[in-house]
């Protein structure tokens, strides 16, 4: 599904972000990336939505090579790929249900769908009476649940969670945890980077953790590693 | 792009526009005042184009002969003359002619004071040539071919009318060029700068728009919408009021100076906007779409 082969990322030349990463990951997998500030795990989410390109090595998504995709053909790969961040990234002039219906106007799909779709995504992630309400309107919680149900509204095949719980307290982090859980349980495939030691070490799922740019642990049903 | 996208971009657009209300109101205003003193230019020069036109009509020479010029000497000045450069129409006017049209000029309705002179044509040597232009920037050229050719006593010519003509109407050609060309890079400067304003305040936006996925033509259409708006807004206001003032303007003048009805004539509004209206609209869209399409181009990398 997601392929680094060693990949390489200098913001500035001779300072690595990333240096010869190699990383697999499965189709329906779910993974943590856990490290150290500056180790490079936003760049590695960063790079596998296209958003940056690696200083050398290869990237392949679901048999695309990254390297090789022509620039009018992101739009369309990003379209499989949902996002999440600590800072929700809501539009705060919009409603809630503007919020999740604005994703699927980017795609072009047609209002009918819409309407249908904003309803369905925004219970599955409980929030089905607060479709009127705005951002600033919502706790953190709520509104990185609006977060989680516009990255999963147009069903995409990958997701991606930079620090998806870094502004929230234990429980709505929970929460936002199962979201994500549940989403790979229909099958997607969930990446998430986080701090956060407690659910990692609870959720038993493969970890990859990160130091200066390279990884330095992947485990399966691993634990947040200190030591490293 | 589907209908449903269309009409959301449309709708981001006036959004746009509603979002930074100040810097939106300076563009239209700028085009309208460009559009409107190009609409103003472009009345004055086509009516300028049309008095002058009309004027030249009336600008003639006279070419006058030798009294002892024979008719075949006439006859073939006659025929060199039509075939000169610039010349629209020649014209013999014989002795009783000229006699006729004098009376007229002089003596008008009391037609009887000229009863005396009327069997001793006091122009009795005065058959000519009436020589109408169709260029008048030619004239001095046909003059000088006239008093070249043989049998040709005398002519007689209105150079400074033709002169001043010619030069005015190009004056007035190049200024209302200048003004609207300086007036049309404001235009494009400000709807410019409206719509870098509009990408700054959403910068965020266009972020989440493209993480998920946008086409680079879905988050730029809002904006060239948001220009070709304002262009058009910036058309349509100068458009409709230069319409009204254009009669009321026509009206004051013929009143004000009721010399003027006889020599001048004004082209009616209907006639002038056959030409202005589709410019000054197609105006409006070119310098919103150019304004806002190339700053796009430069500020949103897609
Ligand atoms: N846009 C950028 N330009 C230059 N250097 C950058 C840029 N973004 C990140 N870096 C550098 O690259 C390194 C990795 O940054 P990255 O954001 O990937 O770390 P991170 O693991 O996500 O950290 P955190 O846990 O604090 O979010 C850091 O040293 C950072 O300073
Ligand atoms: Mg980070």
């Amino acid at each position: 599904m997601i392929e680094l082969k060693e990949v390489t990322k200098e913001y500035s030349k001779g300072i690595a972000a990333l240096n010869g990463i190699n990383l697999k990951i499965a189709q329906g997998e779910f993974v943590f990336i856990v490290g150290d500030s500056g180790s490079g795990k936003s760049t590695l989410i960063r790079l596998i939505m296209k958003e940056l390109d690696p200083t050398s090595g290869t990237i392949v998504v679901n048999g695309q090579n990254l390297n090789r995709m022509k620039h009018r053909k992101i739009p369309m790969y990003r379209r499989g790929i949902g996002v999440v961040f600590q800072d929700f990234r809501l539009l705060k002039d919009r409603n809630i249900y503007e919020n999740i219906a604005f994703a699927q106007r980017v795609t072009e799909t047609s209002s009918r769908i819409i309407k249908k779709k904003v309803p369905a995504a925004l219970s599955l992630v409980g929030l089905a009476q607060k479709y009127k309400a705005y951002p600033k309107e919502l706790s953190g919680g709520e509104q990185q649940r609006v977060a989680i149900a516009r990255a999963i509204v147009n069903e995409p095949a990958i997701l991606l969670a930079d620090e998806p719980t870094g502004n929230l307290d234990p429980t709505n982090s929970w929460e936002i945890m199962k979201l994500l859980e549940e989403a790979n349980d229909r099958g997607t495939t969930v990446l998430v980077v986080t701090h956060n030691q407690e659910i990692v070490n609870e959720m038993k799922k493969r970890v990859v953790t990160m130091k200066k740019g390279v990884i330095v642990s992947d485990e399966k049903k691993g634990g947040y590693n200190n030591e490293n | 792009m589907k209908i449903s996208t269309f009409g959301y971009s449309m709708k981001q657009g006036v959004k746009n526009i509603g979002r930074n209300k100040m810097f939106s109101i300076a563009s239209v205003a700028t085009m309208s005042a460009c559009i409107f003193l190009f609409g103003l230019f472009y009345a004055i020069v086509i009516n300028f184009n049309y008095i002058v036109e009309k004027a030249e009509e009336g600008v003639a020479i006279t070419v006058f002969f030798e009294e002892d010029a024979t008719d075949t000497q006439k006859t073939q000045i006659g025929e060199e003359l039509a075939k000169a450069d610039g010349v629209l129409d020649v014209n013999y006017v014989s002795a009783e002619e000229a006699w006729d049209n004098f009376q007229g000029n002089y003596f008008g309705e009391s037609a009887d004071l000229a009863e005396g002179f009327k069997n001793d044509n006091p122009l009795g040597n005065s058959d000519n040539y009436e020589v109408y232009m169709a260029d008048v920037s030619k004239q001095a050229d046909v003059v000088e071919f006239a008093e070249s050719l043989n049998g040709v006593r005398k002519i007689r010519k209105s150079d400074v009318v033709a002169k001043t003509l010619t030069s005015v109407n190009r004056l007035v050609g190049y200024v209302s060029v200048a003004i609207v060309a300086i007036l049309l890079a404001v235009s494009i400067f400000l709807i410019s700068n409206t719509v870098t304003m509009g990408i700054t305040v959403r910068r965020e936006e266009i972020a989440i728009m493209k993480y998920i996925g946008a086409k680079d033509g879905f988050v730029r259409a809002p904006f060239v919408f948001e220009g070709l708006l304002i262009g058009i807004i910036g058309a349509v206001i100068p458009l409709v009021l230069l319409y009204f003032m254009y009669e009321k303007a026509i009206q004051y003048v013929m009143t004000k100076f009721s010399l003027l009805n006889n020599i001048i004539d004004f082209l009616p509004v209907a006639s002038v906007y056959r030409t202005l209206l589709p410019v000054g609209i197609a105006l409006g869209v070119g310098i919103g779409f150019v304004g806002s399409f190339f700053t796009i181009r430069k500020h949103l990398r897609v």
